[in-house]
Order: C-alpha cells, then sequence, then structure tokens
C-alpha cells in the first residue's frame, strides 16, 4: 500500500498526489513514470512522475479525472492508501549541457512533468526558456517552481487572461523567430498540442522530444497496447520510451489510437459486463 | 473395461462451457483415479519419467495414489514440481510423459496429466503443503528471484527447501506471471494458482509485487545495496511480435498478450468492479495457432464473439498448439482458417474492417522441418472481421539487458547461460523463456530448478537437491 501524503486540487478536474515511495523517489529520473492501481478490479493508470524528492522519499503526480478510474482517484483523501504503485517505469530523459539554448514547453497537464526535465537542464547547466499553456489564469500552477529554473519564463492562455492569448504554440513560433540557437524543444500535453509543437519545429529544424503517454496495461513491454510508429518501426512507448523524436511519429495514426477506448467499443464491453459477467468456481468432482 | 483404453475425464459441455470460464476439465471421481491409476504398469525403468522435464517420479505418485496415500503421492510429485494443480492442467503430456509411456505402444498410455492433476487438487483442496518452513542457513543465504512465473517458482521453492532467504520480486500487481495473466481461467482457474502460491509462501518465500527489476532497484543494486547473494532471472517471454504486414495499428489489433492481459489479468474471475476495457468486437480473427492463439480464440468465444477464427498459414497438422487445445476449440465452435496467409488488414476511419488473406500450399520443408508454406496465385480474399489478435510469438525484453552491465546477450537479445544456468555477471543466474525463447511452463520450471541447483552450487550450500533427469523428448 502507498500513502497520498498530500494532495491538492488544482482546478475543477485537475488534482496532484504526493505519495510516500521512498524506494521509487529514490530511483525514479526526469522522463520516467508510473503506473497507479488504487483498488482491487481497479484500471492500471500511468501517470508521468511530475516530481520526485529522494529526502522525502515522496513522488508527485499531477492528474486529470477524465474516466471513471481518475474520477475515482480525485475522491480520495490525504491519508488514503493506493493499492499498486509500480516505477519508475520508461527510459529516462537523456539531459545533457546543449550548445545552445533549451526550450521547455508544456501544456495543460503536461506542464507538471516537464518540470523535472526543465531542473535537470538548468541543473547541467543550459539556458532555459519555459512556455506553458493553461485556458485560463485561474488554472495556472507552479509558475513560481518554473520561475526558480527558467531564464526565461513565457505563459499563454486561450483566453488571454494571462500571458500571451492563443495556445503554446504562438509563444513557441516567437521564440523560434527570436532565437536561432535553440538546440532543443521539449514538449509535453495533450497529442494535439505534441503534434502542433512538432510540426511548428520541424519547419525551423529545430530537433523536438516528446513525451507519450499512449494506452498502457503492463507497462513494461508486455502488451504492445502503447505502441507507436517512429521512424517506420513499432516502438512501445512504455520500454523504448515514453521519451522520442516527435519529428518520427506518426501522429495521425498515434491520435486515432488514442480513441481506442471510446464509443462503439462500449457494445462489447457491455456484453461482456452483462451477459458474460465471470462466474465462480465450479466444484471438483475429485 | 477395456485396458486398453484411458479412463475419459469428464468436461464440460462444449455448448455449457463457452457461456463461462470455468475449468473446462471437470477432472476425474476418486473411483475414476483409482481405475486409471491402476493401469500403470509400475515400469521398473519407468521411460514416462525421462519425458518429464523436471523428471517426477510418475509410477511413484501413481503408486501412492492407487494405494490410497494421497499425501505420500502429492509428496512426491512436490520433489519435483512445486505446482502439481497447474502441471497437470497445463503441460504437453501427450509429448512429454505420457509419449513416452509403455501402454502407448499398443493402446493409450495413462492418462499421466489427470492422475497430477487429481493428485493436486486433492492438495490444494485439503490445504495440504509441501513441507513446513525449512531453518534457515548459518550463515545465511539470501537470494532474488526476479519474476514469479513457471521458472521463478520452480527456483524458489527449491532454493527455500535448501534453507536460502528468498524473495520473489514481481512486476505485476499479482503473483504467477503467464500462469495469471496468460493461461485464461478456464484451462488454469486463478485460485488454483493462488493455492499453489500459498504453498510456496508457507516455505517461507517472500514474494513482492510492483518491482520492475532493471527500473526500481538493477541487478547490481540488488547484489550490492538489498544484501542478494544470487539473483535468478525468470521475467519470461517480452515483446510482443507484430506481423509487419500494412493495417497492424489499427484500431482493433491487439497482440495476443494485450488481449489476454486485459481479460485474465484485468478483469479477473470473481472481482467486481473490474472496468479495464477489453477492446474486442464481434467477429475476431485470431492469427497463429499456437497454445497462446487457442487460448484468444477461446476466450473471444466466451466474450460472446459472433465468429471466432483461427488464421494460420500452415496446415492444421503444423499447428503447434496441444492436440487438446485445437479439439477443444473446434468442439466450442471455433472457425479454422488454415493455410490462409495473412496479406493486409483493412481499415476504415482508423478502424478494423476486414482481414486480406492468400490461400497456401506446401511445400519443401524449411529450417523447422516442417513443410514451408506457399502462396497459390489468385486466390486473396478477405475476411469480414472488426478484430484482429496477434499470436505468433514475442520478441525480448530489453529492460533486464539494458540495466545490467556485462550481461551477455545473444544475437535475438536472450540471456546467454553456462551449463548451471550462470550468466555472464558472477552470481547471476537465468532461465526460462527469456533463455530460451518462448517454451511451455514446464520446461521454464525445468530451468528454475536447474538454476537453483547451481545458485546452491555457487553459494557453497551442500544441500540434497533432487537431480534433474535429462529429458528425451
Amino acid at each position: 500500500m502507498f500513502r497520498i501524503a498530500r494532495r491538492e486540487q488544482f482546478s475543477p478536474v485537475t488534482f496532484l498526489w504526493e505519495l510516500s515511495a521512498p524506494d521509487i523517489a529514490k530511483a525514479s529520473r526526469p522522463g520516467q513514470f508510473v503506473i497507479v492501481r488504487t483498488r482491487e478490479g481497479g484500471e492500471r493508470i500511468p501517470l508521468t512522475i511530475a516530481d520526485f524528492d529522494e529526502e522525502k522519499g515522496t513522488i508527485t503526480c499531477v492528474i486529470q479525472a477524465v474516466g471513471r478510474a481518475s474520477n475515482e482517484m480525485m475522491e480520495m483523501e490525504e491519508g488514503d492508501e493506493i493499492l499498486d504503485l509500480l516505477g519508475p517505469l520508461g527510459v529516462p530523459s537523456h539531459i545533457e549541457k546543449k550548445g545552445g539554448k533549451v526550450v521547455l514547453v508544456g501544456g495543460g497537464l503536461g506542464v507538471a512533468p516537464v518540470y523535472p526535465q526543465l531542473r535537470e537542464y538548468k541543473k547541467k547547466g543550459n539556458y532555459t526558456i519555459s512556455i506553458v499553456g493553461f485556458r485560463n489564469k485561474d488554472l495556472i500552477f507552479w509558475d513560481d517552481r518554473f520561475k526558480e529554473y527558467s531564464d526565461e519564463f513565457r505563459v499563454a492562455t486561450d483566453d488571454g487572461s494571462f500571458g500571451t492569448k492563443g495556445f503554446v504554440t504562438t509563444v513557441l513560433k516567437d521564440v523560434l523567430e527570436e532565437y536561432d540557437d535553440i538546440s532543443e524543444v521539449v514538449a509535453i500535453g495533450p497529442m494535439i498540442m505534441m503534434k502542433a509543437c512538432s510540426e511548428l519545429t520541424k519547419q525551423y529544424k529545430v530537433k523536438t522530444i516528446v513525451s507519450l503517454n499512449t494506452i498502457m496495461v503492463d507497462g513494461i513491454g508486455m502488451c504492445g497496447s502503447c505502441r507507436v510508429t517512429v521512424g517506420g518501426k513499432i516502438r512501445f512507448a512504455c520500454a523504448d520510451g515514453p521519451d522520442f523524436d516527435a519529428h518520427e511519429v506518426d501522429w495521425d495514426e498515434l491520435m486515432a489510437r488514442q480513441n481506442r477506448f471510446k464509443g462503439e467499443e462500449c457494445k462489447a464491453q457491455e456484453c461482456y459486463e452483462d451477459e458474460c459477467r465471470l462466474k465462480g468456481k465450479t466444484e471438483e468432482g475429485s | 473395461m477395456d485396458k486398453k483404453k484411458r479412463t475419459p475425464c469428464p468436461e464440460q459441455p462444449p455448448e455449457e462451457r463457452i457461456k463461462n470460464f470455468d475449468d473446462v476439465v471437470i477432472g476425474y471421481t476418486p473411483e475414476m483415479a483409482q481405475t486409471e491409476a491402476q493401469r500403470c504398469l509400475q515400469c521398473k525403468n519407468p521411460p514416462c519419467v525421462k519425458g518429464c522435464p523436471v523428471g517426477i517420479n510418475i509410477p511413484g505418485f501413481i503408486r501412492a495414489l492407487r494405494e490410497g496415500e494421497l499425501e505420500e503421492s502429492y509428496t512426491i510429485l512436490t520433489e519435483q514440481n512445486p505446482i502439481p494443480a497447474v502441471c497437470g492442467r497445463v503441460c504437453p503430456q501427450e509429448s512429454q510423459c505420457e509419449a513416452k509411456c509403455v501402454l502407448g505402444i499398443k493402446g493409450e498410455p495413462v492418462s499421466i496429466g489427470k492422475l497430477e492433476r487429481y493428485v493436486g487438487n486433492w492438495a490444494v483442496r485439503n490445504d495440504v503443503c509441501v513441507r513446513e518452513e525449512v531453518e534457515g542457513l548459518d550463515p545465511p543465504k539470501k537470494v532474488a528471484i526476479v519474476g514469479s512465473g513457471p521458472a521463478g517458482l520452480a527456483c524458489a521453492q527449491d532454493l527455500a527447501l535448501a534453507g536460502v532467504d528468498v524473495t520473489v520480486f514481481e512486476a505485476l500487481h499479482t503473483f504467477g506471471g503467464v500462469l495469471k495473466y496468460g493461461i485464461p481461467a478456464f484451462r488454469l482457474p486463478k485460485d488454483i494458482i493462488d493455492a499453489e502460491l500459498g504453498k510456496i509462501r508457507k516455505l517461507g518465500v517472500k514474494f513482492v509485487a510492483d518491482r520492475a527489476i532493471g527500473r526500481i532497484y538493477t541487478i547490481p543494486q540488488l547484489m550490492e545495496e538489498k544484501g542478494f547473494d544470487a539473483v535468478f532471472v525468470g521475467t519470461g517471454a517480452g515483446f510482443p511480435k507484430f506481423l509487419k504486414i500494412p493495417g497492424e495499428n489499427l484500431n482493433g489489433v491487439m497482440s495476443a498478450n494485450e488481449f489476454l492481459t486485459r481479460v485474465n489479468l484485468m478483469n479477473p474471475p470473481g472481482v467486481d468492479a473490474c472496468f479495464t476495457p477489453i477492446g474486442m468486437g464481434k467477429k475476431v480473427a485470431v492469427i497463429g495457432a499456437g497454445n497462446v492463439a487457442m487460448d484468444c480464440v477461446r476466450t473471444a468465444r466466451r466474450l460472446c464473439a459472433e465468429r471466432s477464427m483461427i488464421v494460420y498459414r500452415r496446415a492444421r497438422e503444423q499447428s503447434p498448439a496441444r492436440v487438446e487445445e485445437v479439439h477443444h476449440a473446434e468442439q466450442e465452435g471455433v472457425e479454422f482458417h488454415w493455410l490462409s496467409g495473412p496479406l493486409e488488414i483493412l481499415g476504415e476511419n482508423g478502424w478494423v474492417k476486414g482481414l486480406r488473406l492468400q490461400k497456401m500450399k506446401l511445400g519443401e520443408p524449411d529450417d523447422s522441418g516442417r513443410r514451408r508454406p506457399v502462396p497459390v496465385p489468385d486466390t486473396e480474399y478477405t475476411l469480414d472481421v472488426d478484430t484482429v489478435i496477434i499470436a505468433v510469438g514475442t520478441d525480448t525484453n530489453p529492460i533486464i539487458g539494458q540495466t545490467t552491465p556485462g550481461l551477455e546477450l545473444n544475437r535475438w537479445g536472450y540471456i546467454v547461460v553456462d551449463e548451471n544456468q550462470m550468466t555472464s555477471v558472477e552470481g547471476v543466474f537465468a532461465g526460462g523463456d527469456i533463455v530460451t525463447g518462448s517454451a511451455t511452463v514446464i520446461e521454464a520450471m525445468g530451468a528454475g530448478k536447474k538454476a537453483a541447483r547451481g545458485i546452491l552450487r555457487f553459494l557453497g550450500v551442500d544441500a540434497d537437491v533432487p537431480l534433474v533427469c535429462d529429458v528425451e523428448i
């Protein structure tokens, strides 16, 4: 069992968990993720590690309540325990001192997982430019944390209530225009945002890394649910990633795959639940 | 009764069993078990034992069974095999022990598997244990087992019996490895696995879930920081293979591992409020014809698929599945498309709409000795399907290799071991599918047992561990 050491509500649908898990905190590196399962019968939910603190023995995740499992998670309170926490998983991000500037882009919930990468890039001595995007200024979080490790910190809001009006790509385009010494862009957020960033940086020929939180089950390379075509080859986000070269990703296929469990498949599920309810055991005659 | 014939073993009728996930085989009654046990000739030099990858004293356990000494029978079984109720169900006895049975020359061999299952079940139901916890070694020895599948369990039991302090690390949230996530409950009920695990636990073996070794702790860390004197890697088969045909990433295409994991691990029988979607449609084609393919297609049948189909580019005789599995699948109304090579998965708006196939015929034998399937021109046709499950085996999982400096892998990524199952890293042993590639439960157990002996030798422990005979299959 793993205890929710601290909980913070960011918005009506987003919240933070700080989980007590000393061994995971010690082993975690930027770019990695965990899989949580709150209760017996619960789904296995992959969450990118947004922070880890070896001294406190905790890891932090920022979660959006979108489905049944994440809504159940939002109802849990500080001090409650979750049944399973597996991690860290995935290959750590490759972070080193670059020749030029590094741009870290976080959109919505992706703001949290880009933070440990920002911190590590800064610690390695890079000039860092952070771009974070939210729908409006009430949803902004961790701006203080970002400022601490950013040489430049820029905000975009959809409605213009703070920073630049528009999307992260609006600001990213400005930055790409402004500087010609950008070595790398790291973009984390919704698929559509990462795809848009990728298309933009491709025009400027700036290497771009994205973190793909695809649909997973085991998280250790066993099932292939998370597969994505990168550079024409099937790769597994859980074990080969989650970081990939954005310009090599087949975004259209990936975005179609993210809809796998929406809509019509519910019918199969209803069938399963209604007619095929797995029964108890029969007595063996022997 | 004709002595040449084996005692039939009751099964659920096909029309009943496709509505549930209960054991297909009902199993012998005590009377049936007696009758079948009486058929054993009690050979002085029993060939059946040579067909068993872990060298079970088969005439011994059958003799005890027919004398009514079930506890003794169980003890004899577990000297070589910690999980008889599992192996009695999933071993391919027809190509191992039973293939060697003398009775098989002129009639039907003894139903060794069904008898093993009978004794294993008896022990599960009566909560009979292998042995009580064994006194620890002085000085103590600690061994970490990576993976709680068949190889790890067999290794764990033998080490524990020798007094070693054993900890099994499992990456998933539940124990048993492929026995749990892979093999469906209608072939191997989950409570049987848990009961068998409980017996190994009673020997003092510790089981720790949610630990992906190579990520949370590397193997060198287990040895240097966590105080383990040796490590056994039994991580099993790895990345699912795909066919490299167009359309494989359409929605509705899954690996066998994904399908089985979604059903067996995430929606286990008897657990309420499981919300993990399975993602299966109504018209299901399973590509491949091994045991895993049969497990998938029969699972699809039970999940109310209107059509459950096997698609295989070779002929039925070349199917690597157990005869019993193909037979059961046929009884359950599975359609077979033998000699049908997949060309392309057709899609519409990102979803599977059909499977394009080409008829094949058998040509000259290939490297595997099987006749090579050759395409027949102008025989392309399309199957109307909405779900395609790919069950054509696995490649290696790279995590342990990438995080263990100095660990030698072969060109396919499998771990290289010596005659004691020790890898190129001193004190690190390996066995099962991660060494040999996909094999059977019992072969993995044989490797686990062999590794246990190697580990004991490495640790300098003088233990009376039963030898495993060399298998001649």
